[in-house]
């Protein structure tokens, strides 16, 4: 829509700031996204074939959608049970707890990480205990998992919570005065309200699941082929100065993020209403 | 088909406290079966807690509830045989008409629920009460206010309750609107002869629509009366009110 000549700013000023935001978004966005796939694609699409199935590389996709399957799925039970908690009902410590939902998100990935190997370490509180049934936690999958879903915990939550909040009681409420058992009032009221939102927490929560670096280097312990995610992977690969294989690993983890970008824009494009209720 | 059967409601004695600030002070009422009650009050009278508490919606800290003389203080809204109609008609936005209406049919166990034929006959005739035949297949996005909370109404009828609570029902309705309604609840009432006990702020509905008012002022009952009787009260509090 065309705006008054006196209501605008200059044009010139427009083109500036439109310049500005543009080789802004080029040189942080597009440069390095490009460098990636020029990189990954340097020695031919045959070499980024070869790097992509070497058996390490797969391990890797294999144990990330693994870390990302369990991650996920918990995170999303414990989200939509917190936000219910919270938006729908009074109980004392509310406050605190939507506090210690949102503590990963300021504590450093790094300290995520060494939380756990302080607790189920091998000179950890629980260390002793573990190795004596041989459980390993720290530097095998388990420690992984439990890495990712420190980290990735906020994400259903803060999504919901606003989300739940505006809704209100009165549909659940006029549920249970028709009826309905808790059950279905979740299942039938509750959470068709909300499913767009739960989507696009579950949409987050999967990318940075996959993505986490900081939290599941510290448990990992880079045990290549066996403890190794993929962005584990990238920075071995990159150390050995092997390049090519780096950002061809590095370009499938870009390649989620550009998928989860685009239904991220298709849900907020669809749905935009719904999930305008976050902060 | 319409009549159901209606239940007498008492309140002894209830009270209830949010936080720090007192809802209801050992309030008790008597409400006959098949009366159209009022409850009318200021916001912060505690009309709206007190027809909540009727409802199972609230527990009170004290006191109880008896429909037909059976103590229902306990018993969760699920189980009460009321119906209940929301001042912001809390229709269920994804559900068709028919859905809405039917959910109160829908959701009882396997070996209670009515055939679908019978489901989709109820919502028919609930339809018709409420003059909105053949809106089955709309949402209620499509709806104008006054439509959907007959559309409330209808589905807070459909299991056929025993009491009906309406909690500011034309609260959020223009004027014109809202003469309609009250016509066609009135309307309603004397054709199912329910007990009906609705929540007010508005003393002309209150006085033009129920058999019998009460006015609640800051957590209690001031005066309980047919509104014949309560023009002449002496009580000087409700005077005020009514001026």
């Amino acid at each position: 829509m065309a705006h008054p000549r006196h209501l605008s700013e200059p044009r010139l000023l427009q083109l500036l700031l439109i310049g500005i935001a543009l080789a802004y978004l080029g040189l942080m966005i597009f440069l390095p996204l490009g460098a990636v796939l020029v990189q990954a694609l340097q020695d031919g699409s045959g070499a980024w074939v070869a790097a992509v199935t070497e058996p390490d590389a797969l391990a890797a996709v294999r144990l990330t959608l693994l870390v990302a399957s369990i991650a996920v799925p918990l995170n999303l039970v414990f989200g939509v049970a917190a936000s219910w908690a919270i938006s729908k009902y009074e109980f004392r410590g509310k406050t605190l707890l939507v506090t210690l939902i949102e503590l990963p998100f300021s504590v450093s990935p790094v300290v995520s990480g060494l939380v756990f190997v302080l607790l189920f370490g091998a000179q950890g509180w629980f260390g002793e205990w573990l190795a004596s049934r041989d459980i390993e936690i720290i530097f095998a999958v388990p420690g992984l998992v439990l890495a990712t879903v420190f980290v990735t915990f906020p994400f259903v939550a803060r999504q919901l919570i606003p989300l739940m909040t505006m809704q209100g009681r009165e549909e659940e409420e006029a549920a249970l005065s028709l009826g309905a058992s808790g059950w279905q009032t979740f299942w039938r009221v509750t959470l068709p309200n909300i499913r767009f939102g739960v989507l696009y927490g579950v949409l987050l929560c999967n990318a940075r699941a996959m993505g986490e670096f900081g939290a599941v280097s510290v448990v990992s312990g880079h045990i290549r082929g066996e403890t190794n995610t993929m962005p584990l992977q990238v920075e071995v690969l990159y150390n050995e100065y092997n390049f090519v294989a780096a950002f061809a690993v590095a370009s499938l983890l870009a390649g989620l993020a550009l998928v989860t970008l685009l239904l991220k824009s298709f849900l907020e494009w669809r749905h935009g209403d719904e999930l305008a209720a976050r902060h | 088909m319409l009549r159901g059967t209606s239940a007498s409601v008492s309140v002894r004695s209830v009270s209830k406290r949010f936080s720090a600030f007192p809802a209801l002070t050992d309030v008790s009422l008597d409400i006959a079966a098949g009366e159209f009650m009022a409850l009318l009050g200021p916001s912060g009278s505690g009309k709206t807690t007190l027809l909540r508490v009727i409802a199972g919606l609230e527990v009170p800290d004290s006191g109880h509830v008896l429909f037909d003389g059976r103590d229902v203080t306990r018993v969760p809204a699920a189980e009460r045989g009321i119906g209940f109609v929301f001042q912001h008609y809390a229709l269920f936005g994804h559900m068709t008409i028919e859905q809405n209406i039917a959910f109160g049919l829908d959701v009882m166990k396997r070996r209670e629920r009515p055939p679908r034929s019978q489901i989709r006959e109820r919502v028919s005739e609930l339809l018709q009460l409420v003059q909105l035949e053949g809106y089955e297949k709309r949402y209620p996005n499509q709806l104008s206010g006054g439509q959907r909370q007959r559309i409330a109404l209808a589905r807070a009828l459909a299991r056929r309750p025993s009491i009906l609570l309406l909690d500011e029902p034309f609260g959020a309705l223009d004027a014109k609107v809202r003469r309609e309604l009250r016509s066609a609840l009135r309307k309603i009432h004397e054709e199912i002869g329910l007990t009906s006990i609705f929540v007010t702020h508005d003393h002309e509905e209150a006085f033009g629509l129920a058999d019998r008012v009460s006015i609640l002022g800051t957590g209690r009952i001031l005066e309980v009366g047919t509104p014949n009787g309560l023009r002449t009260s002496a009580n000087q509090v409700v005077r005020s009110f009514l001026d």
